[in-house]
């Protein structure tokens, strides 16, 4: 009877926290995980601040066991000594104690739910958040490298893997070795000889069953990656589908998903039919073992070996007993999965920070603007050298352009400049000071960065814009905006500056990179960078945004990229790049007359 | 799931049969717990060897019985399951084939393809829950019901009074779970997107220094996401102690109340065995029901979300043909062609507005505007990507909505904006238009589009592999092989629509040059930002906020037009502007 409580709370359970469809046999992808001890000792490091209930979750969880275990052999007792021999007083005190067992059972089951639940959540909550921290601190080079899939998947499934496994597995895994040991105890102290039975037949059908599921497993996984394939095709033709409308090509694209489709049809059935063969195959399994042991339980009776009251009591503890031995498998799994997705979050927790001379500077002490590059040297991952010993200057409040063909080396100069990569030798100083030995934040902070993504954040475009200066009101918001030619198209939207938006396209691109030169206009900086900052904006907009921007320019140092040489006609120096060397330098009209690269390039764009 | 039925009919027999053997096996298990107590009554208590052994081996065979019985179910019911699942499947991946650009728009690429993958797997799953579960745990709980009376009427009753008490307090706990995981649920994507949002735009936080912010906003939603998880999980904690512990108060009314009846002899103790086996199994059953409702009501959404795409009736209809003429096209015709997505009818607020204009074999038509002036739409409705809302396209003087659907597609070649490829090599998106094309065809078409080059330096040259969404190459590449795609079907109509603007300016210049024997042969639509792409059309139209304001050439409208010269200012600067203008 008491295993009624495991399934009560293995349902309920489902209903709640547990998202995701119940595990099947063979669901659960084994994932061996690299270094079991450490990952466990950190997860620790975690748990630790919480001992206190940590330990009430573990003696809460022995002793609703405890409760558990003690009722059918109470009910045995019952039975042999009160009712058979017909003591109805004897049933009235049984009946109360009983009472006082199960009432405690459910009480400390409650008291180890209540505490399991924030034991897993603070435990989450603070990997969570130090992951996020860690973001924060870690240099471009890594999210350049990684995928933000990726990043994603850890930040979310993993940790979500391991708070569900803190949350039931571990509770499980210690109630159900504790439940394994104790059936055993209470089995011996009723009789040795139905111990014996249920001992052997318990392992053996558990034997079967995982000899059975080995072989189904097969035909399970040869169905999931028939739909896998299907959910692939599926995935590319639907993106693709504008594609092959244009063409009419839609009857060919049906024909090829008939053919994967009927594939998975044949094999879906066939996986189905064994795999689901499971249920009914353990069903019989547990007929079995009451069969044996209400036969064998009988001719025990009939020797008057045992009484009727043990037949009932070990007819409980065979459940007790088979349950835990099938759930210590699919504990083990979770469990081997929860580690590897911690240690997939520890990962990214070790990777290095970014480096950083950590000075406390007055931020409203501002720069001049004065640009060196000193024989500057630098690749990425791959030795191919991007940019090789340049060497520029730009003094406070000019504008220079950097023009050339993609993969020049031009968006790198602003990377070096705003240290989110580090050069490898050669020298980069602001005010004759090498950046090196700045505080990095600092040196963001006097740089205004616009970026060709032009990247919006959810949120209402007020709180977007104020990015660029937390304090600012929104009438300098608001100011901001103008400059920056935002307003207009802001007031038509239906709630203006609290229009909510979001990083996938409520605005369009050009909209989003107005808002991104507002935002940096807002935050007032010594040098602003322009990396094709009004590429999606159409030229109309763009000689408007221009003349706000020569305002804007005026007094700071800038750098601007741009594919249209219209937009930089007035700088006062554009230096034009090949392969990481800067081949010519000099006004527009100085290039013009050069009759160089930067002539040919030109030429090219009035053709 | 109701709107499905139509899907589930041709296994009907499936569906009769997969429930008549879960019936049989509930039936055969419930036996058990009745011949346990035949053993002890009539074995143990009247001490009759013989009994024991007999109903023994009767025990074994009832199990194999159910065995047989749960096999055969599950048999019928996957069959009636994948099969379902398969037809499904296939039904919405045709449907959607079907459907036009505009029903594509409303439902979301993303959208349409969980509908297809996910959703379609949980119907399914549905089904096999349905035949074999939602079968079988309420008839075991009717079924050990039934029993029990038998038993005993009065220890049924006690037992039936029990049942309703958890069912209120069941359907007590679900009905108050669900805001709060539902809140939990909106908490966890709040958290979702700041995470989100920080990956994709860490650039920005690090350029502003903004780390020390969002760490602390982040703090924020963590907080109160971990703060409402652990209140609906404290909330569920009540939950399975409660249910269990009515479980068990029934338990020991039964045994207090069954001990008194065996006392005076109108219960043998065998029989409060089984009593108490079926009260076990009566109760876990009703868990188990609960349980399953709940995922009911998951999979409904599921196949609420299926039906929805089955019953959208797409606005174009194709006919099959059997062999599809291909036309001259001397002439295409715009007349007072106005387009507006999703049922605009105010004028002003449409997105083209009473377009008039006609072209001619072998001359180039190209477009130009600011962003969202309805440029891509213009061109997509030559094709019938869209449908015009009013005003007619003619083609030779035929209107294009009397033309069948596939020989109109497949005579005009219309080169997307976004450049998408499809998995597989590069000769395969190539001849994607024409299968079976010879690699002199391909070549060609290749070398129009300026691609051969760079396709021959690629590791296996035309049988590179394109990984999905062609992520190994670079995007003026992808557009490159999408132009040479649609020039090997040789179209009589060629629209560009804006497909050069990741080139460079010097293969931009060649894609130009290459492409003018091509033109001679056909009507040619460009779409483009740049000026020096639209100067040698033999006509251009300026269009502006869905109106034609300007048309000819490029110098009549330098000259005339203010739009287009201020166009030019805006990409030459006002010197050279000024210097034409004189």
């Amino acid at each position: 009877m008491s295993n009624i409580k495991n399934k009560a709370s293995a349902n309920l359970s489902q209903i709640g926290l547990n998202q995701g469809p119940g595990s099947r046999p063979g669901e659960i992808a084994k994932v061996r995980s690299k270094n079991v001890k450490e990952t466990i000792r950190r997860i620790w490091s975690y748990l630790k601040v919480q001992r206190l209930h940590l330990l009430i979750v573990f003696i809460s969880t022995i002793l609703s066991t405890c409760f558990t275990l003690l009722s059918p052999y109470l009910i045995g007792k019952t039975i042999d000594n009160y009712i058979v021999v017909q003591q109805f007083d004897g049933v009235l005190k049984m009946g109360g104690i009983l009472f006082i067992v199960y009432v405690s059972g459910a009480l400390f089951t409650w008291i180890q739910q209540f505490f399991a639940a924030s034991l897993s959540q603070h435990t989450v909550r603070d990997m969570r958040q130090d992951l996020f921290e860690k973001y924060q601190g870690l240099p471009i080079k890594f999210f350049d490298k990684s995928t933000h899939g990726d990043l994603m998947s850890r930040t979310t499934n993993d940790i979500a893997n391991v708070s569900n496994t803190l949350n039931q597995t571990v509770v499980q895994l210690i109630s159900s070795i504790f439940m394994l040991a104790g059936s055993v105890v209470m089995m011996l102290s009723l009789s040795i000889r139905m111990t014996l039975i249920t001992i052997f037949i318990v392992p053996t059908v558990a034997y079967i069953t995982k000899k059975i599921t080995t072989y189904t497993k097969k035909y399970f996984s040869e169905q999931q990656s028939h739909l896998g394939s299907v959910n692939g095709f599926v995935q590319e033709n639907i993106t693709g589908l504008k594609v092959t409308k244009a063409f009419g090509r839609e009857a060919v694209s049906l024909d090829e998903f008939r053919v994967i489709n009927e594939k998975l049809r044949a094999v879906g059935v066939k996986a189905q039919s064994l795999s689901g063969s499971m249920g009914p195959i353990m069903n019989t399994m547990r007929n079995l073992s009451f069969v044996v042991i209400a036969v064998f339980g009988g001719i025990f009776a009939y020797h008057e070996i045992i009484t009727i009251g043990i037949i009932v009591s070990f007819l409980n503890y065979s459940n007790q007993f088979s349950q835990p031995i099938n759930q210590l498998a699919n504990q083990y799994n979770l469990l081997q999965s929860a580690i590897a997705g911690a240690e997939r979050v520890f990962e990214v927790l070790d990777q290095p920070s970014e480096e950083n001379i950590e000075k406390k500077t007055d931020v409203d002490k501002k720069i001049k603007g004065e640009v060196n590059f000193d024989k500057v040297y630098f690749h990425y991952e791959t030795d191919v050298a991007v940019l090789k010993n340049l060497s520029l200057h730009a003094k406070p409040g000019e504008m220079v352009a950097l023009v050339g063909p993609t993969g020049a080396g031009k968006t790198t100069i602003i990377n070096l400049l705003t240290r989110f990569y580090e050069i490898q030798s050669g020298k980069i100083l602001i005010d004759g000071k090498d950046i090196r030995q700045m505080d990095k934040d600092y040196l963001r902070q006097q740089i205004g960065l616009v970026l060709q993504d032009a990247y919006v954040f959810s949120g209402t475009i007020m709180d977007n814009i104020r990015y660029g200066r937390l304090d600012a009101t929104d009438q300098e918001v608001e100011e901001a905006a103008k400059l920056a030619n935002a307003h207009s198209f802001i007031q038509k939207l239906p709630k203006g500056y609290e229009t909510y938006i979001t990083s996938d396209g409520s605005i369009s691109q050009g909209q989003r990179q107005l808002l991104t030169i507002a935002r940096a206009v807002l935050a007032n900086p010594s040098i602003l960078i322009l990396d094709e900052a009004t590429s999606s904006v159409d030229t109309r907009t763009e000689r408007h945004i221009q003349e706000a921007m020569k305002s804007l320019m005026k007094g700071r140092t800038s750098f601007v990229i741009a594919h249209r040489l219209s937009t930089i006609q007035e700088a006062d120096t554009i230096l034009v790049l090949d392969n990481g060397e800067i081949i010519e330098s000099g006004s527009h009209k100085e290039l013009v007359i050069k009759n160089g690269f930067y002539q040919k390039l030109y030429e090219n764009q009035l053709a | 799931m109701w709107g499905l039925r139509s899907y589930i009919k041709p296994y009907w027999k499936f569906l009769i049969f997969a429930p008549i053997f879960m019936l049989m096996e509930v039936f055969f298990d419930l036996l058990q717990p009745r011949l346990a107590a035949y053993i002890i009554d009539f074995g143990v208590v009247e001490r009759d060897m013989e009994t024991i052994q007999q109903t023994g081996l009767l025990m074994v065979l009832v199990a194999l019985l159910s065995l047989v019985s749960g096999v055969a179910c599950n048999l019928f019911a996957s069959r009636a399951s994948q099969n379902f699942g398969a037809d499904i499947r296939e039904a919405l991946y045709a449907k959607i084939q079907r459907f036009s650009f505009e029903d594509i728009h409303s439902f979301q690429t993303g959208s349409l393809i969980t509908r297809v993958t996910n959703d379609v797997v949980q119907a399914q799953n549905l089904v096999q829950i349905i035949l074999q579960r939602l079968v079988r745990s309420p008839s075991l709980l009717i079924g050990s019901v039934i029993m029990a009376l038998s038993i005993n009427v009065k220890l049924g009753l006690i037992l039936l009074g029990t049942l309703l008490l958890l069912l209120i307090v069941l359907v007590f706990f679900i009905r108050f779970s669900f805001p709060l995981f539902s809140k939990v649920q909106t908490q966890l994507d709040s958290v979702n997107t700041r995470i989100q949002d920080n990956l994709a735009g860490i650039r920005v936080v690090k350029a502003f220094v903004r780390a020390h912010f969002e760490t602390k906003r982040f703090k924020k939603v963590n907080k109160d996401y971990t703060q409402k998880s652990i209140k609906a999980a404290r909330f569920m904690a009540i939950n399975g102690p409660v249910v269990t512990l009515i479980m068990n108060m029934c338990l020991i009314i039964i045994l207090l109340y069954g001990g008194n009846l065996t006392g005076r002899n109108d219960l043998q103790v065998g029989d409060l065995v089984a009593f108490i086996n079926y009260v076990t199994q009566a109760l876990s059953s009703l868990v188990m029901v609960s349980g399953l409702l709940m995922s009911l009501s998951q999979a409904k959404v599921s196949s609420n979300r299926i039906n929805e795409v089955l019953t959208t009736e797409p606005k174009m209809i194709m006919k099959e043909l059997d062999s599809i003429p291909s036309f001259s096209a001397a002439h295409i015709r715009f007349e007072e062609v106005s387009f507006a997505y999703n049922n605009v009818t105010k004028k002003e607020d449409m997105t083209l507005k009473d377009i008039n204009f006609e072209a001619f074999h072998g001359e180039t038509i190209a477009i130009i505007g600011a962003t969202g002036a309805g440029k891509s739409t213009f061109v997509q409705l030559i094709p019938r990507l869209y449908d015009v809302s009013s005003g007619a396209i003619l083609i030779d003087g035929k209107n294009i909505k009397d033309l069948p659907l596939l020989q109109l597609r497949q005579n005009i070649g219309i080169v997307l904006q976004d450049a998408f490829l499809f998995s597989g090599t590069i000769r395969d998106n190539i001849s994607f238009g024409k299968a079976g094309s010879d690699q002199e065809e391909i070549e060609t078409a290749a070398k129009i589009a300026q691609a051969h080059d760079f396709i021959m330096k690629l590791p296996n040259g035309y049988d590179t592999k394109v990984g999905q969404k062609g992520i190994n190459l670079s995007g003026g590449q992808k557009q490159r092989i999408s132009i040479a795609r649609t020039l090997l079907m040789r179209p009589p109509v060629l629209i560009l629509d804006d497909s050069t603007s990741a080139l460079d300016l010097g293969t931009e210049k060649l894609l130009r040059e290459a492409l003018q024997d091509i033109m001679q042969e056909c009507i040619t639509f460009i779409i483009a930002q740049r000026i020096s792409s639209v100067k040698t059309a033999d006509k251009i139209l300026v269009i502006e906020e869905g109106t034609i304001v300007g048309a000819g050439t490029h110098q009549d409208l330098l000259k005339s037009n203010e739009v287009y010269h201020s166009i030019y200012a805006s990409q030459y600067g006002n010197e050279e502007a000024a210097y034409v203008q004189h």
